[in-house]
């Protein structure tokens, strides 16, 4: 049953009242004007008025539009054609490319897992970018944020995995982008000729802000609908604080109580409900999240970047244009290293963790003014290869060739029994001719 | 209770999941009551939170997705409630105490909204053994009869509801029945005759005061974590609150507890946080043994799981289904250990729904009665005397998420007012890799003075020794602390050594590796054993000439030290670690 109604009898940020009867809670409206249409979600029923949000903004919205309720929740196309094909916020193609008029539709924001229907993570992801695969790798169904300041080069990170990542479908939801990111980032998976088995939902800053809260839902709905069907799906996000920033302005205009910065008490529940979206089915595919997180004043405690902190499972610090080796932390890795991955995996991430802490004592200690003695050289040495090797972005390897250039590294600075690794094991992998 | 012309009340609003609900003219409603919403033709569970006049609000425990302005809603006429009796043990359930495993799965996988299961296998039958006689006179909570389970008796009781004096008017046989049979029949005072099956309710959010008093706390309550037991010890029946910042170890030290704390049964209610760390209690637990009983740890534990995807009104209530599940096992005679992780989410619940009600916020937009909830809740742990003089015990933990990791913020603050014993995490530790991550200098436990005689039977002079390690690792710090500003160089030997003492209680005390067999658990009788070995060696005079050789003896008996806890108990590694140290300590 299709309901029109053309009197809007308020319109206040981006939300307009109607007064209408027989509307569900959640429901999908079209809001039809002179100056366009744009779709309008139903987010409060107030007696014999409902309230929407319009998708594309309220600006330019007459009191004479006209508001027709489509009778279903928002919804997204799904099928094998998504594959290769870039969408905006509400799910509509702006590649130039075919309208998906044939596809089923799938609703978005769907309910929970039971989490007895899950099962505990044991799949290696691997990237191919060094500091991740080899310190803090990334386990099928993890949720993990990368935490970085406005200015570093996160997206730049973001689609280096995208592009490399062992995932079968990768999905990429832009939020806030600046277009020049965006363009970037179809540049470059084009290049890559990864695009057939990508889907990008994108929302770019001049967008309207309420079409920034659909993209993690429209790209986590998709992922799951792939992950039902035995894909390994992984979920790139870039940026949750332009999504939380959106949801806070909605709250506002929606005349919500502040808790923490402007934002709405439900800031928890509602990053929670897309990242623990992240998931390993039993018998089927599952969903690993990766989503940048940028931090306002590169503060850890800002509300966004502390809520997540408590949702995910872990984070990457991304600071100078590298990822942090000690902040960083996967706490899922336990789950793989050394079973998944080669059994010397842990070895190697331990004693070039301590070793390269060592030597950022030892330049600390030299920046200090004290002498330099001998040994002080073999660990200024190490953490330039260090650096070169495994920390520069630039760098692509696979796990076992970063797992060989580890004992190659500290082979080259350093004896057998400097490294703390137990002897059976330095005995199998320590590179000949040192 | 009637519920007649129950159909006349119509939802008016929706905002989240909140509805607004106009009650039919001469329907009774209650605060707190259960109603259902029909939603798309399917009933939700909700519970009223509000009534101004005709018009209630409503918190409803699924998605409110479709919910229209005029769709009907039926009142119960009931509280909320819990449903009690044999069978609760291993169970999985949900906020509302839906069994998680029986639920129907859409595509299955995902929850399926307006499922309402049985919380009790009602097919089951137990064998009955009566302990009681007809025309024997009995009050709630009193034993009627009882069934084997687990490990202990389960006893069938009075229904905690039932006031006043009743009659024994019949008592049904030895044997098998299902929770759904009559069992007994009573009659009270005022002729007034009722059925008694194996299963009872009790309305969640209503504390269980069915017993003759409430006593000190002064037992205490064995973790088997070092820096606990020793150092801020928990007492049976008391309660503790431990805050701390994300990835400080709040949840491997929940773990750890539920694993190893020594009590009877154990009740993990995830409230709003990750799914994936409840899977992992879930597939493990079946798999370990109770090193106490020998059976699956499964067997004495319950989990409540709401993580923070699934709805939100669900989440507010799972933490008191958790406790009124661990008073009816107190009122059974058990020693119950409760942890709540996180107690700060299910606060933000409040928040949420006291923001769609727009109330008036108080600090950082939580409602003005945060406080008096958080107390109501912790207040609810407890040391009893039954009505047959034996005690029973909920003793409550809670973890705070504190945002920004600062301990300055309501849910902290409210909670430490509440509680008896205080565990701070610090990041600082954690970076340190020092775990558990408990800061020993900002800790606290009320218990160690009020279970002072309890404690001293571990030694004569156990809570001083304690108190005299406390002041030594204060007093190491302020040396650490002096050492940044002026260096190794400017302190005394003896500093030195103090400070290197400091040192050796951290490593080899506090700290305590969870991954290891031998080092996650320590019991009683080891603990003993090493802290005093340990406290001998801060004891001991030491004639250092110079800073160098004090640290390299110091290294030396810290890493004997360290060796020893990892050796199994009374092994012959352990006795020949403990010999060294002997010997160093007989040296002149």
């Amino acid at each position: 049953m299709i309901i029109e109604h053309s009197r809007i009898i308020a319109i206040q940020g981006d939300i307009i009242t109607v007064p209408a009867t027989g509307i569900s809670y959640g429901e999908l409206a079209s809001v039809k004007g002179r100056r366009g249409t744009s779709l309008a979600q139903v987010i409060r029923l107030r007696g014999e008025d409902v309230l929407l949000q319009v998708f594309a903004g309220a600006r330019g919205v007459a009191t004479g539009d006209q508001v027709r309720f489509l009778g279903h929740p928002m919804q997204a196309a799904f099928g094998d054609a998504l594959l290769g094909r870039i969408f905006n916020g509400s799910g509509d193609p702006i590649d130039n490319g075919a309208e998906l008029v044939a596809l089923p539709r799938i609703p978005i924001g769907g309910p929970s897992v039971n989490p007895i229907m899950r099962v505990i993570p044991r799949g290696f992801i691997e990237t191919r970018v060094p500091m991740v695969d080899v310190f803090n790798p990334l386990v099928e169904s993890q949720k993990l944020p990368i935490f970085a300041a406005a200015g570093e080069p996160y997206n730049d990170l973001l689609a280096r995995i995208g592009m490399r990542a062992n995932a079968d479908i990768v999905i990429l939801g832009g939020i806030g982008l600046k277009h020049d990111e965006y363009l970037k980032f179809r540049n470059a998976f084009e290049e890559a000729g990864v695009l057939s088995r990508t889907i990008m939902f994108m929302h770019t800053a001049s967008d309207p802000v309420v079409e920034r809260l659909l993209v993690p839902d429209m790209s986590l709905a998709v992922a799951e609908q792939f992950a039902i069907q035995g894909k390994r799906v992984l979920v790139l996000l870039t940026d949750m604080t332009a999504f939380a920033d959106a949801m806070k302005e909605i709250a506002i205009s929606m005349d919500q109580v502040p808790s923490n910065l402007g934002y709405p008490g439900s800031l928890y529940s509602d990053l929670a409900s897309r990242y623990e979206k992240a998931v390993d089915f039993e018998g089927a595919g599952s969903i690993t999240i990766l989503a940048v997180t940028t931090m306002p004043g590169d503060d850890v405690t800002h509300p966004v970047p502390d809520n997540t902190g408590y949702i995910t499972e872990g984070q990457f610090y991304l600071r100078k244009g590298v990822i942090e080796p000690f902040g960083s932390l996967s706490r899922l890795k336990q789950l793989v290293i050394g079973k998944v991955t080669r059994d010397d995996h842990g070895y190697i991430m331990n004693s070039m963790i301590r070793l390269f802490a060592k030597s950022r004592e030892v330049e600390q200690k030299l920046a200090m003014g004290f002498d330099k003695t001998p040994d002080d050289d073999r660990y200024l040495n190490y953490a330039k290869l260090f650096y070169d090797r495994f920390m520069d972005l630039k760098v692509d390897i696979g796990l076992n060739e970063a797992l060989d250039l580890g004992w190659k590294t500290m082979a080259e600075c350093f004896r057998p029994d400097e490294v703390g690794i137990k002897q059976e094991i330095v005995d199998q992998y320590w590179p000949d001719g040192h | 209770m009637d519920s007649v012309n129950n159909s006349h009340s119509r939802v008016v609003g929706v905002t989240g999941p909140l509805a607004t609900v106009e009650v039919g003219k001469g329907q009774e409603v209650s605060q707190n009551e259960v109603g259902f919403v029909t939603c798309e033709g399917v009933p939700l569970k909700a519970e009223i939170i509000r009534i101004r006049g005709n018009l209630v609000d409503m918190q409803v425990f699924e998605s409110t997705t479709g919910l229209q302005v005029g769709d009907k809603v039926d009142f119960s006429g009931e509280l909320l409630s819990a449903t009690l009796g044999p069978g609760i043990l291993g169970n999985i359930y949900e906020g509302l105490q839906n069994p998680l495993a029986k639920l129907e799965n859409d595509q299955g996988f995902f929850l399926k909204r307006g499922q309402y299961l049985p919380s009790l296998d009602e097919e089951k039958t137990w064998e009955f053994t009566p302990v009681v006689t007809k025309g024997a006179t009995v009050k709630a909570g009193h034993y009627l009869g009882k069934v084997p389970e687990s490990i202990f008796d389960h006893h069938i009781m009075v229904p905690l509801t039932f006031l006043g004096t009743w009659e024994v008017l019949d008592i049904k046989p030895a044997g098998p029945y299902n929770i759904n049979e009559q069992i007994a029949l009573l009659r009270n005072e005022e002729e007034r005759e009722e059925i008694v099956t194996m299963k009872q309710e009790w309305p969640v959010k209503m504390p269980m005061r069915v017993y003759k008093e409430r006593l000190l706390p002064d037992r205490e309550l064995l973790t088997q974590c070092r820096l606990i037991d020793i150092f801020y010890p928990l007492a049976e029946g008391g309660t503790a609150c431990i805050p701390g910042p994300f990835g400080a170890g709040k949840t491997v030290l929940q773990q750890i507890v539920s694993r190893y704390a020594e009590t009877d049964i154990v009740i993990v209610v995830a409230c709003g946080e990750r799914a994936g760390e409840v899977v992992e209690t879930i597939k493990e637990f079946p798999e370990l043994e109770d090193p106490k009983t020998g059976k699956s740890l499964m067997e004495r534990t319950i989990i409540i799981c709401n993580t923070s995807s699934m709805p939100v009104a669900a989440r507010e209530a799972s933490i008191y289904t958790g406790i009124t599940l661990g008073e009816y096992f107190r009122q059974l005679g058990l020693k119950v250990l409760l942890l709540a992780d996180s107690t700060s989410r299910w606060a933000q619940a409040l928040r949420e729904s006291s923001a769609r009600m727009e109330e008036i916020p108080g600090e950082e937009a939580f409602p003005a009665y945060l406080e008096s909830r958080i107390a109501a809740v912790y207040e609810r742990a407890g040391l009893v005397r039954l009505h047959d003089d034996s005690t029973g015990s909920l003793t409550i933990m809670g973890t705070v998420s504190p945002a920004g990791g600062n301990f300055e913020e309501p849910v902290t603050q409210n909670t430490l007012k509440v509680v008896g014993a205080f565990y701070g995490l610090s990041r600082t530790r954690s970076d340190q890799r020092r775990y558990p991550a408990i800061d020993p200098l900002l800790s606290w436990s009320l218990y160690r003075t009020l279970m002072k005689d309890s404690l001293n039977e571990r030694h004569e002079n156990w809570v001083d020794l304690v108190q005299e390690a406390q002041d030594l690792l204060f007093k190491g710090n302020d040396i650490h602390q002096m050492m940044l500003v002026v260096g190794e160089e400017g302190i005394s030997v003896d500093d030195l050594v103090t400070y290197l003492k400091s040192e050796l209680i951290d490593t080899v005390c506090l700290q305590q590796d969870a991954f290891d067999v031998v080092e996650r658990a320590t019991s009683k009788e080891r603990q003993v054993l090493d802290f005093l070995l340990l406290m001998e060696m801060v004891h001991h005079q030491f004639e250092f000439s110079n800073k160098e050789d004090a640290k390299k003896e110091m290294t030396n008996i810290q890493n004997l030290f360290f060796q020893l806890k990892y050796c199994a108990f009374q092994g012959e590694d352990y006795q020949k670690y403990r010999k060294e140290i002997e010997t160093i300590l007989r040296k002149e």
